[in-house]
Formats: C-alpha cells, sequence, structure tokens
C-alpha cells in the first residue's frame, strides 16, 4: 500500500487534559481527572474542538479513546473530517502491569496468541524476527480500536521512542514505519525528548524527513540539548516537526508561547490540549494571528 | 570513558541500560540476565555481550563500574563481590532488606575506594531539592512536623504472587518497594528519626506483603513525622509523592509538579515573600543530555558517572544515606511488630 504523504494540518488537539496528565500541578491534574469521569464528557470537549474547525484529535489508546473512536465510527455525517492521530502505547497500562505480574506475563496479556510461548521458549535464531512480531502484534491490538476511523499518522510514544533511542535499537524504528505504512495505510510518528539525537537516528536507519513530536518552547523545558540546538536542527535539516508543550505547562503566558513558536516556519504543526470552551478558541485565534500566511 | 556492567534487566535495568548507554562518557560492556529472551534481544539488537551470572560478568567483562538491578534480596551479594573486585557500584533501591547488611555494604565500598550510589532518585528532582534547601536554611523557622506521602496503583486486586515484588523473602512489598522512596526523602530533607512510635504494615490484595504502611516517628530535635504510603490506591494515574514540612514560620509542600511555600507574616526568604509563593518543576529543574521517563533518573546516572570517574566515594545517595535509610525501615518493623503484640 503506498502512503500519500499529505500535510499534517497546522492545529491539532491532544488530549492530556483528558486523562489527569499536566506536567506542572497535581491539583490541576486531579481536577481534570473528575471532570472528565466519562466519555461523553471528552466528546463534548473534542466536539468544541471540531466544531471550531480542528479536524484531528492527537491522541493515545487509552481505553476511553477506544469509545471515542467508537462514538465517531458511529457519527459518519458528524465526523466526516475528523482524524486521530493515535500515539501508542499507553505506557501507564504497560508499566502498572509489569510491575504487578512482570515482563512475559505483560506480554502475554497484551499479545495473545502464543507470540509470546515461542520467545519464552527460545527461537534464539530468528530473535529479531521474533522482536518484530512481538511488536507487530502489540501495535495490531493497539490499533484494533481504531479500525473504520481514518487514522493517517500513528505514533510511538516517547516512552518506548527513547528507551530504544538510549539502548541503541533503531532498527525497530524502520520495522515500526514499514509496518504501519504497509499494513495500516499509516505514516509513522515519533514522540521524543530528544529530537536532534532521534533525527540521527532514524535518518540512520533510512528514514529521511520522519514526523516528529516533540517538546518545543520558549524556555528549553524538556527538550534534550537545549532550544538552540533544536533550532538550529530544524533550520539545516529535513524533519516534520509536531511542536508539543508549546507552553511549557502553563509556564509561558499563551500568546508570548505562540508567537514564539510561530516564529519558526520550519515547524509543521502545533498540538495543544484544552478543557473550555473559551481556551480552545483563544489558542486556536493566537495560532492563526501569528502564523504567517495561514488563512482562517 | 567509565565501562559498565548492568547487572538485571527488568523494569529498572532496562531503563538504566539505555540511560547509561546514551551516556557520553560511557561504554555498557555486558550485561547480565537469566531470562533469556530479555538477554538474548538486547545481545542481538544492540551488541552488547550477556552473561548468565554477575559473577561471569564481574570476572569476564572489561568493566570499571556496575549498576545492579536485580531484586531487592540479591542486591548484597552481588555488590559485595562488585566492591571486591574494585569496581564503581550503583544499586537500586533499597540497598538491602536490613540495616546491618547496607552498613556492611557501606563501609566495605568506602574501604575500597569505590564509588557507591543508590537509586533514590527523588533526591535528583527540583522541587523536592527546594524543599530541603528551604527548611535547612531555616526559610520556615523551626522544623515542628514533617509528612510523607506516596500513593500508587501497583497492586490493585488479589492474586497469586506473580512476581518477587509481591514476595517478602525477595524485598517485594509496599515498605521496601514504596515506602523506602518516602522515608529516603524525609530523612534526605531532616535527618533519619531517633525513634518510630508507632506504625501499621496493612494488607489490601496482598497475602505475602503489606499494600500500604503508615508510620509516626520521633526527631531528637523533638518534632514529629508522618508516614503514609499505599501501593493500592487506583486514583493515582502514577506514583505520586509528595512531603510537607512545617515550622514556626511556615510550612513548605512539595510533589514531583511544584513546590509551595507558605510564610507567616512578616516573613521573607531571599526571593519568598510572606503568604504563598509556587515555583514549578519548569523553573526548578536543571536540563539533561539525554531525557528518559523524568530528568531526574538521567541525573542520578550524570551524578554516579562523574563520581566513578573522580574516585569519588560519598556522592549525593551514597551507601551509607541509603543505610540511614534502611535502618529507619527496620525500626518501622520492628515498631509495626510490637504494636501488633500490645
Amino acid at each position: 500500500m503506498t502512503v500519500a504523504m499529505a500535510k499534517m494540518d497546522r492545529i491539532l488537539f491532544g488530549d492530556n487534559q483528558f486523562f489527569g496528565v499536566n506536567h506542572m500541578s497535581e491539583e490541576r491534574a486531579r481536577a481534570q481527572a473528575m471532570r472528565f469521569r466519562t466519555v461523553d464528557d471528552i466528546i463534548e470537549v473534542l466536539d468544541v474542538a471540531y466544531d471550531a474547525g480542528i479536524r484531528t484529535f492527537m491522541c493515545t489508546t487509552h481505553d476511553a479513546i477506544g469509545a471515542v473512536a467508537d462514538h465517531v465510527r458511529a457519527n459518519p455525517a458528524r465526523y466526516a473530517d475528523f482524524q486521530f492521530y493515535p500515539g501508542m502505547p499507553y505506557a501507564h497500562k504497560y508499566a502498572n502491569a509489569i510491575s504487578e505480574v512482570g515482563v512475559m506475563e505483560t506480554l502475554r496479556q497484551f499479545a495473545p496468541g502464543g507470540v509470546v510461548e515461542t520467545l519464552w521458549k527460545g527461537a534464539r535464531a530468528g530473535l529479531r524476527k521474533d522482536a518484530e512480531k512481538l511488536m507487530i502484534m502489540l501495535v495490531d491490538a493497539e490499533l484494533k480500536r481504531f479500525g473504520g476511523t481514518k487514522a493517517p499518522v500513528v505514533f510511538l510514544q516517547n516512552v518506548v521512542v527513547d528507551l530504544l533511542l538510549g539502548l541503541g535499537m533503531g532498527a525497530m524504528f524502520r520495522s515500526f514505519h514499514d509496518y504501519v505504512r504497509d499494513n495500516h495505510g499509516a505514516e509513522a510518528g515519533f514522540f521524543t525528548m530528544n529530537m536532534p539525537r532521534l533525527l540521527d537516528t532514524l535518518e540512520s536507519v533510512g528514514l529521511e524527513n520522519p514526523i516528529i513530536c516533540c517538546n518545543y518552547n520558549k524556555i528549553g523545558f524538556r527538550m534534550s540539548g537545549g532550544v538552540e540546538l533544536y533550532d538550529h536542527t530544524v533550520r539545516t535539516r529535513q524533519v516534520r516537526l509536531v511542536a508539543m508543550s508549546v507552553l511549557a505547562s502553563g509556564a509561558i503566558p499563551a500568546s508570548e508561547a505562540i508567537e514564539w513558536i510561530c516564529a519558526r516556519p520550519q515547524i509543521e504543526s502545533i498540538v495543544f490540549g484544552a478543557s473550555s470552551r473559551g481556551n480552545i478558541l483563544q489558542t486556536k485565534q493566537l495560532i492563526e494571528k501569528f502564523t504567517t500566511g495561514l488563512v482562517s | 570513558m567509565v565501562r559498565v556492567g548492568i547487572i538485571g534487566v527488568g523494569k529498572m535495568g532496562l531503563s538504566h541500560l539505555a540511560l547509561f548507554n546514551a551516556h557520553r562518557s560511557v561504554e555498557v560492556t555486558g550485561i547480565c540476565e537469566p531470562q533469556s529472551f530479555v538477554a538474548s534481544a538486547v545481545q542481538s539488537q544492540t551488541g552488547i555481550e550477556t552473561y548468565k551470572s554477575y559473577e561471569k560478568l564481574i570476572d569476564k567483562a572489561p568493566l570499571d563500574a556496575v549498576v545492579i538491578a536485580t531484586p531487592s534480596a540479591t542486591h548484597f551479594d552481588a555488590a559485595m563481590y562488585a566492591i571486591e573486585s574494585g569496581l564503581h557500584v550503583f544499586v537500586e533501591k533499597p540497598l538491602s532488606l536490613s540495616a546491618a547488611q547496607s552498613w556492611q555494604m557501606s563501609q566495605a565500598a568506602v574501604q575500597a575506594g569505590v564509588a557507591n550510589q543508590v537509586g533514590y532518585h527523588n533526591r535528583f528532582i527540583g522541587t523536592f531539592a527546594e524543599v530541603r534547601r528551604l527548611v535547612r536554611s531555616g526559610a520556615i523557622g523551626e522544623v515542628y512536623h514533617i509528612d510523607g506521602r506516596a500513593f500508587g496503583q501497583v497492586v490493585t486486586k488479589p492474586k497469586s504472587a506473580m512476581t518477587w515484588r509481591s514476595k517478602k523473602s525477595e524485598g517485594g512489598g509496599c515498605l521496601h518497594d514504596y515506602a523506602s522512596h518516602v522515608v529516603d526523602l524525609m530523612n534526605w530533607i531532616v535527618g533519619p528519626p531517633q525513634q518510630v512510635l508507632g506504625a501499621r504494615l496493612t494488607n489490601i490484595h496482598s497475602v505475602d506483603v503489606e499494600d500500604a504502611v503508615y508510620a509516626l516517628f520521633g526527631y531528637a530535635a523533638g518534632f514529629s513525622g508522618q508516614l503514609e504510603t499505599n501501593w493500592s490506591d487506583e486514583s493515582q494515574r502514577k506514583m505520586s509523592t509528595s512531603v510537607t514540612v512545617y515550622g514556626t514560620h511556615g510550612k513548605v509542600y512539595a510533589d514531583r509538579q511544584e513546590c509551595q511555600l507558605f510564610l507567616k507574616p512578616g516573613h521573607r526568604f531571599e526571593g519568598y515573600e510572606s503568604g504563598w509563593t509556587i515555583k514549578y518543576i519548569t523553573e526548578l529543574q536543571q536540563p539533561v543530555s539525554f531525557y528518559l521517563r523524568g530528568e531526574e533518573y538521567s541525573a542520578q546516572v550524570d551524578s554516579f558517572v562523574a563520581a566513578a570517574q573522580a574516585g569519588e566515594t560519598a556522592p549525593l545517595n551514597s551507601f551509607n544515606s541509603a543505610y540511614e535509610t534502611d535502618w529507619t525501615i527496620d525500626l518501622i518493623i520492628k515498631a509495626c511488630a510490637k504494636t501488633s503484640r500490645e
């Protein structure tokens, strides 16, 4: 299957706010977790964003998102242009399971079908293939809930990307890229907290001009190597970048943060999360205002 | 270059392997992991040599240092073997399952002149470091109470034991696995308690280990402390640790994300005015050159590598400070036994 290299939307809507993720305040995180108790609470906010013209929902593979996908699938007329950018895996699900039942049992739970038993017995000759086979089964399991919806870009979460990057297992990035392209008709994307270094590795396994989503903010929060290196990298190299944590979890005022990020024309997309209609509309308007040449 | 061997490639060992491997002053020259799938996957994809036992790794691989991330009950034997071989040693927390063993390890490491460090990563989090700085510099006046807490969802249903974390004999349980982090953090801020006045180890789902720990501390200076940890709290997305210190001039609270200081009217400290001042992790944390799961994990690796290069035997989180944590844990166990007899 060939994958069209479609340009990503300028503005993407994120999902941290739905799951009690807040990098600044546990109190705020808890308040969010309380507010988004049911899937309907999430859909209500998604509808505000969608009706404001934000078509792409960049999300985890949390169980609740599966229910959102069901809702979108069941209402094709309402969500004609709606698309998901799923990011997998929902890491806490695995991390908690590994503490609780161990690595092998976790794999057994999440990748049914006997592949783990094969690995356990140790078909050593084909280990590289087996690791890939395991990856494939986990990808399929994670993407199952998005069947019948549009998911043109599929991301690997930073906890996995940066682990593989640290381990020096760059070949897995290539395998992931090829698999989602050939079997899910999707482009591969990579979350990271180490963008320049990841780009080196992706290029070394033949992934040119890759899609990367990373923190990008004025204060350099979680930008390993620093703002200058990031700026230099996007100016001088080929990468399709999605900027996240542009406000550094609220450490930078919205207008200042967005003006700053929009002054970097090499950045293709900006992802943000918000819970209220006011914040969603305001953030969208700020991005449009500071994006040169974008017609709103 | 510091040549490092990783002993135990489980949940923490894998993370350490990635962090050390990504470090520009480190070469990972060998790993030891009994689970053949994990070991073979690492060897086939990274080319790093794997060994069946830590003795073989230490005897055969070219090494300056080892990281021990095996189940807690095995830390002592592996660390002592490494120290006797003259290697710098990083051990995951807790250092051992008894204060007596930890003391022995601490003494041996100092005598051998090797860098020694334990994985209490909270000490590398900027918000907690700020609490320590504020408390120790007298910003909140005289301390009269400290409160340390951690909650998370590790064990959420009854089941048969599946990993070492659910076996007491191997160092499983909320006390050694979870509460140790909080005890260590409290000790770092105000020093270890003189006595544990009462304690309760509570089973919620587990059979062989406790799922929650509650304890009341008494300190030599006359103030009190309270510990509350629970790893069966499903309202938490992930482990959340917090600490509050109360003093005669105000109080300070911190978690992973923020540090909140309250100063009574008429009191100020450096940039802090009276009333509430909140500082966030974005301001208090130094950036790292490679990030995985949190700046603190990279920062502790940087600290250990620097100590190994300098032959520094008492870095932050030395075996000696981890011994004090294990000593406090021993007091909790004793107090609990006493409480349940009465």
